[in-house]
């Protein structure tokens, strides 16, 4: 739902890089995403498309690594990895106790870049 | 054609924002302001418990609120009208609040003899859980009507709060809301939230979230 102000971090976040590796075009962007977080990808790149319009970013293909939601048991303190639909019955591989904190699955992350 | 070269860029896309939040605790430290970041969906009550909480609290500590909203000025004209200091943040389209708007707040209030700063969020469980305010606690609120099953539907919100209030149980007696369910629901995703049941119609429950605040503010100015 908030893809655009997180669209428009990427693409400033971006340009910053591209200016001072003096960078002609920007061809991909690679970004790092929690499985917990509630963006469209395809509506990140529409929204990128049209921000990049005239800028060194115009054209670049996002591509997306959506990264594991990770729990960490109360009790044993071993961490797993569960899906969205796992979060309902979340019991620990080890120990079996139910429940758990998060460790990770927010992401936002800029990785890397293709520039020309 | 040029060559396609690689180059590592490794930054928080939210990297802006975790700062300026960082920045506005670091402000409300030092003048010892305790600032609460109240979310939920619309209409589940946020507007109703701020009332309820002035009129126990306005006597024995200094309360201000930042209200957000689309484009209206209800909420704050209802909060000032209690005798408390309110700003209203218009957020256009915006679906949530970010530091930097909290900022806005903040230096609006003019914050430095308040204990306590309440934010009403732009209701959305989406939104609202991925952007730090720079608030020093989360709270949500789930009422009674929208039903025990949100926090499968919206995870985040309910790992990222300390509190959860549970509102309009008056109407528990109409609806198949379960809370010992809800209380599963919750308490698996986020093992220390603390979970409150309140009627702000009749004002029931609202007792021991006032004194949890109390209590925090004390904690927080030691």
């Amino acid at each position: 739902m908030h893809e655009l102000p997180i669209t428009e971090e990427i693409l400033k976040v971006v340009l910053k890089h591209a200016v001072t590796n003096n960078v002609q075009r920007v061809v991909g962007i690679n970004l790092q995403i929690g499985k917990l977080s509630d963006l469209e990808d395809e509506w990140i790149q529409r929204y990128f498309d049209y921000l990049s319009k005239g800028t060194l970013a115009e054209g670049a293909k996002l591509r997306i690594e959506r990264m594991p939601i990770k729990m960490q048991c109360p009790s044993c303190s071993q961490s797993y990895e569960v899906e969205m639909t796992g979060l309902e019955n979340l019991v620990c591989p080890k120990c079996g106790e139910k429940g758990g904190s998060l460790l990770s699955g927010r992401e936002y992350y800029i990785k890397d870049m293709e520039v020309q | 054609m040029a060559e396609v070269r690689l180059i590592e860029v490794k930054e928080e896309i939210l990297a802006d924002n975790i700062k300026v939040a960082a920045g506005v605790r670091e402000r409300l430290q030092k003048t010892k302001t305790m600032l609460v970041n109240l979310m939920s969906s619309p209409g589940s009550g946020k507007t109703s418990l701020i009332l309820r909480t002035i009129a126990h609290l306005k006597d024995s500590l200094k309360l201000g609120v930042i209200e957000a909203d689309i484009d209206s000025m209800v909420d704050a004209e209802k909060v000032a009208a209690q005798g408390v200091r309110a700003v209203q943040l218009r957020t256009g389209g915006f679906c949530h609040l970010d530091a930097t708007m909290v900022t806005q707040g903040i230096d609006a209030l003019n914050v430095s003899d308040l204990d306590l700063v309440i934010i009403e969020n732009v209701g959305n469980l989406v939104c609202p859980a991925e952007f730090d305010t720079g608030a020093h606690k989360n709270v949500m609120i789930l009422s009674v009507p929208e039903g025990d099953d949100k926090p499968l539907k919206y995870p985040l919100m309910f790992s990222i709060c300390d509190v959860l209030i549970v509102n309009k149980t008056d109407y528990l007696s109409l609806s198949d809301f379960n809370t010992e369910v809800l209380r599963k629901r919750v308490l698996a995703l986020n093992p220390t939230i603390i979970i409150m049941e309140v009627s702000c119609k009749d004002g029931s429950g609202i007792d021991p979230w006032v004194n949890w605040l109390k209590d925090e503010v004390a904690e927080f100015k030691k």
